[in-house]
């Protein structure tokens, strides 16, 4: 095992949806720059959608949407705690996107004239754009980073920043194939590496049944808070409809434009609108405590054109495998209701609002650092919302880069990681890392989970402690692969730490069931309509304070007749 | 009967990913493109599911140019 060293202008440390476009983006606006790709995986198939999407669940098509309604959507949606000037930002540029993506030759429905087709999930908007045969969307992304001659290296998981004080130096990694060292060196690094979707235990009882592709274990969490980097909504957790066991999407999304709809056991509707929030999961939580439960896809109702075509998509796009799961229970959509559950606790911006914290340039509290995808904290932003910011921390990070020299690498901090990184090699025999994954998404499970308490929270962080002392101690590896699962280990503690901690500040209730906290069982907008923000301290603590929100742009509801939509000037 | 990437290497006949050893070339493309990192090549050049950690997200299925993965539903989850 060697160190291999890089330099580069500009780092992106994950090669999905949001890490290849900020790549493509980044050489665009200075192809001279060197643009490296990190990816613990391999571009083509990497990320939150590997296998590609059914849809765009947020497109603000013009003539079909406004930036304004869709911001306004989301201000609601997330119960007040937005930076609109991001989620406006994302609206009014993601347009673009969708034409580049077309031209590129991702397939998107379309009417009769040719316009896109979008349909209703929201509350309100018409944002849903259906991509019916986009199961290659990664390997046409991946093509494009080849072809703007960007630098990837797959298999390297990053798992530190190299910093200079306040300023990013470059990160380190490991090679999860042969067990080398990484260190980049580079003016500008962009955090892409997704959601911390190894958080809870899942319901079927297999580590690896999570709703997120479990290569997003949250490393990225991980590496801006041992940066010291600021991250908010921690305590906004994500909790997702899916269906039981099989963990995939509940997929009302796909259903809902051809008439299916979730329904109680006798096949009654029970939810007006499906879009996934906090509050929808409160209403199902509520339900199953009642004992009215299970819940259903239901599609039986619907003729078998309709229903061959809903196959075809989710058959073919983002779960291709769902098929084989319902055969292996010889379950039908034209004959059975399909059993729903809730997924397992977990870290995602792209469906709830936990980030490391960015304004609308996808700027961090870091200089030279930006973020963007499932691990920024623009809320709800979805599969659109990462390709768009993408391109802005691409774009905004090549600029950046042009203007500043070469870091040095830190000596002191390549030797600190490197010590221990490889730990669990030197107990070969030590406790296999499924066993202490099990041990502490349990506890993720069975504290940290709402309804929450200061009781369940505080003996989390006793649990945590104790875990971080012996457990992690514990672990064994004997091989590289099994090493970078050890390090992902690392990641689902520190998230841990971070949720109990984010969710004991916020002394109030909000989004629904995410952070429902029965010893404040009140949404309090006196006193908590702003952010909780975290970071780690110099003196390597926790710090947790609060931060106003970014002024809102857009204080009334624009559909409303006597709207004010209002544009203030002071927009920084 | 028992389901053999390779002479040495024994694998669960109910393993998630089944590489068809008539067919494989051993090419690569799917232990490139696993998300997982669970595929590795045997000492006959043959795919087979080394780490049983499989997501049943199939790209080693689709990409495979000679048809030669099945990927089921791991017994946990079935």
């Amino acid at each position: 095992m060697e160190t291999r060293t890089y330099t580069a202008d500009v780092v992106i440390v994950g090669g999905g949806t949001a890490g290849t476009m900020a790549a493509i983006k980044a050489k665009q606006a200075d192809p001279s720059l060197s643009v490296l790709v990190l990816d613990k995986a391999d571009i083509r198939r990497s990320g939150a959608i590997s296998m590609g999407m059914d849809g765009l669940n947020n497109a603000v098509i013009p003539g079909k949407a406004s930036p304004e309604e869709y911001t306004w959507e989301i201000t609601e949606s997330n119960d007040g705690i937005v930076d609109q000037q991001a989620v406006f930002r994302q609206a009014s540029e993601c347009y673009e996107i969708v034409k580049e993506l077309d031209s590129w030759g991702v397939d998107f429905e379309k009417d009769a004239s040719g316009d896109y087709e979008v349909y209703r999930v929201h509350r309100k908007g018409r944002y849903v754009l259906p991509m019916p045969k986009a199961s290659d969307l990664k390997l046409i992304l991946a093509k494009q980073v080849k072809r703007m001659r960007c630098k990837v290296v797959n298999r390297v998981m990053a798992t530190r920043l190299l910093t200079e004080g306040n300023k990013t130096a470059g990160v380190i990694g490991l090679d999860v194939r042969n067990g080398d060292m990484i260190v980049v060196r580079a003016k500008a690094v962009i955090l892409t590496a997704g959601a911390a979707g190894r958080m809870g235990l899942t319901d079927s009882g297999y580590l690896y049944s999570t709703y997120e592709n479990p290569t997003n274990s949250g490393e990225g969490f991980a590496m801006a808070y041992h940066a010291g980097v600021e991250l908010t909504g921690i305590e906004c957790y994500q909790i997702n409809p899916t269906m039981k066991d099989y963990n995939g999407p509940a997929c009302a999304y796909v259903a809902g434009p051809f008439g299916g709809y979730t329904a109680n056991s006798k096949g009654e509707r029970v939810t007006g609108c499906d879009y996934w929030s906090g509050e929808l999961i409160m209403n199902m939580w509520k339900m199953a405590n009642k004992g009215e439960w299970p819940l259903y896809l239901k599609l039986t109702h619907l003729d078998d054109e309709s229903i061959s075509r809903i196959e075809a998509i989710l058959h073919n796009n983002e779960r291709p495998s769902r098929d084989r799961f319902h055969a292996g229970r010889g379950k039908n959509y034209r004959t059975d209701m399909v059993e729903l559950h809730f997924s397992e606790v977990g870290l995602c911006s792209g469906h709830s609002s936990a980030g490391v914290l960015v304004d609308r340039e996808a700027q961090t509290s870091m200089e030279g650092l930006y973020a963007a995808g499932d691990m920024a904290s623009v809320p709800h932003q979805y599969l659109l919302g990462a390709l768009t910011f993408g391109k802005i921390a691409g774009t905004n990070a090549a600029v950046y880069a042009a203007g500043v020299s070469m870091p040095e690498a830190d000596p002191g901090q390549i030797e600190a990681e490197r010590e221990r990184i490889y730990k669990p090699l030197d107990n070969p025999n030590g406790v296999p890392h499924q066993q202490v994954e099990t041990k502490i998404r349990r506890i993720v499970t069975q504290y940290l989970m709402p309804p929450k308490t200061v009781v369940k929270m505080e003996l989390a962080l006793e649990k945590i402690e104790h875990f971080r002392n012996v457990d992690l101690k514990l672990l064994g590896a004997r091989d590289p692969h099994e090493l970078g699962r050890a390090m992902e280990v690392h990641s689902i503690v520190d998230c841990a730490e971070m949720m109990a901690k984010a969710s004991l500040f916020r002394k109030e209730s909000r989004w629904g069931f995410y952070h429902y906290f029965l010893d404040y069982p009140k949404r309090d907008d006196a006193n908590w309509l702003k952010r909780v923000v975290l970071r780690r301290g110099e003196d390597g603590e926790m710090q947790l304070y609060t931060r106003e929100l970014p002024p809102y742009i857009i204080t009334r509801n624009p559909a409303d007749n006597e709207e004010e939509t209002n544009h203030v000037q002071s927009v920084v | 009967m028992s389901n053999l990437s390779s002479k040495l290497i024994g694998q669960p006949v109910e393993a998630s990913v089944i590489i068809d050893r008539d067919k494989c070339i051993g090419c690569d493309i799917c232990v490139q493109v696993c998300p997982m990192g669970i595929l590795a090549l045997d000492q006959d050049g043959k795919a087979y599911m080394k780490y049983d950690e499989c997501w049943y997200c199939t790209p080693c299925q689709t990409d495979c140019p000679v048809d030669a993965v099945t990927v089921n539903i791991p017994y946990l989850v079935r």
